[in-house]
């Protein structure tokens, strides 16, 4: 379940959270990854956070990924992936070590890795 | 849209339909590709991603809703803003993304939310309308992000400006990359991207190892 193709979403944005307009956690970046711990989620879980399990099912996404596939904004995936992280369904992953956006040997891998693309 | 991506010299490269991480992903990082409507944010993005073009809807505040004025889109309603972006996973684990990025002032706390943990931007000028860039100009250049200029080589772009008056007229300081790209073109746009990684790899480069 991925959410529609076309048309508005399964979801709409302002319910898909309950009401609730804020993440019990304090920042999940966009390029955090999410991965599913593989629990059988419990019942009665509301529906938007099981299209999120739902779409995690596969594979890990970032919390953009999982905006675009949900046609949800990035605010209502962080407020579901923070109460499935509480619930102990889903974890999270920050994207890079703190700190290390500007470490010399990561931006030497990204360079070098752009220069290897373009003789494919 | 007189700028559609249509035939290149070097071919976009293959999305593939599914968009979850591969197994080997460990270190994500992102790159703003930033600049006005229409100057070619989004094909540089599909002409580069790995994964079929995406992108999310995002809210913008009540008041920016009031100013909009987006050509060809006077619908007052229109609350939300589309945010394309696109990944390319390169060997060694890392994990590139790109995020169209739009400019204008009204879009700040949409650009902060998106610049946060970002390695640089990369900004895209038209040169038939410089004027255009120059409030994304500010906005990099207030968030303090590195960047480099990628001139956008439209067909019709006037050819008489020299590199100087194009430095001149946008202000820019003279360690601040200025390439010529085809956003059309993957190899062109991985070339404008290499730039801005390697003036953030000279930046950081202790002085005595220049």
């Amino acid at each position: 379940m991925t959410g529609r193709r076309d048309g508005r979403p399964l979801v709409p944005a302002y319910l898909s959270t309950g009401g609730v307009a804020r993440p019990s956690r304090s920042h999940l970046e966009r390029l955090s990854v999410l991965t599913g711990t593989r629990t059988p989620a419990p019942a009665g879980l509301p529906a938007a956070q099981l299209a999120l399990l739902d779409a995690l099912d596969e594979g890990s996404l970032t919390v953009v990924e999982a905006a675009a596939l949900l046609r949800l904004p990035v605010s209502a995936i962080r407020v579901l992936a923070a109460d499935l992280i509480d619930r102990d369904l889903v974890l999270a992953r920050a994207p890079i070590p703190p700190a290390g956006r500007f470490d010399p040997d990561l931006l030497k891998r990204v360079a070098d890795g752009l220069r290897a693309l373009k003789h494919i | 849209m007189a700028f559609a991506p249509s035939s290149t010299s070097s071919a976009p490269r293959t999305p593939t339909g599914d968009v979850h991480l591969p197994d080997t992903a460990r270190d994500l990082v992102k790159i703003l590709v930033a600049g006005p409507f229409g100057v070619g944010k989004t094909t540089l993005i599909d002409s580069v991603s790995e994964i079929r073009p995406l992108h999310t809807e995002e809210p913008l505040s009540e008041a920016s809703a009031q100013v909009d004025d987006l050509a060809g889109v006077r619908d007052k309603s229109t609350t939300t803003v589309a945010v394309d972006f696109g990944r390319i996973s390169l060997p060694g684990g890392v994990v590139l993304y790109l995020f169209g990025t739009p400019g204008q002032e009204r879009f700040r706390a949409l650009w902060d939310d998106i610049a946060y943990g970002a390695l640089g931007a990369l900004v895209l000028v038209d040169s038939r309308r410089i004027d255009a860039s120059f409030d994304v100009l500010g906005l990099v250049e207030e968030s303090g992000l590195p960047y480099a200029v990628a001139f956008n080589a439209f067909p019709d772009a006037p050819r008489h400006h020299t590199r100087e008056q194009l430095r001149a007229a946008l202000d820019l300081e003279a360690g601040t990359p200025m390439v010529t790209c085809d956003a059309r073109d993957a190899d062109s746009s991985v070339d404008a991207l290499l730039a801005l990684v390697q003036h953030l790899i000279d930046r950081n480069a202790p002085e005595d190892a220049r």
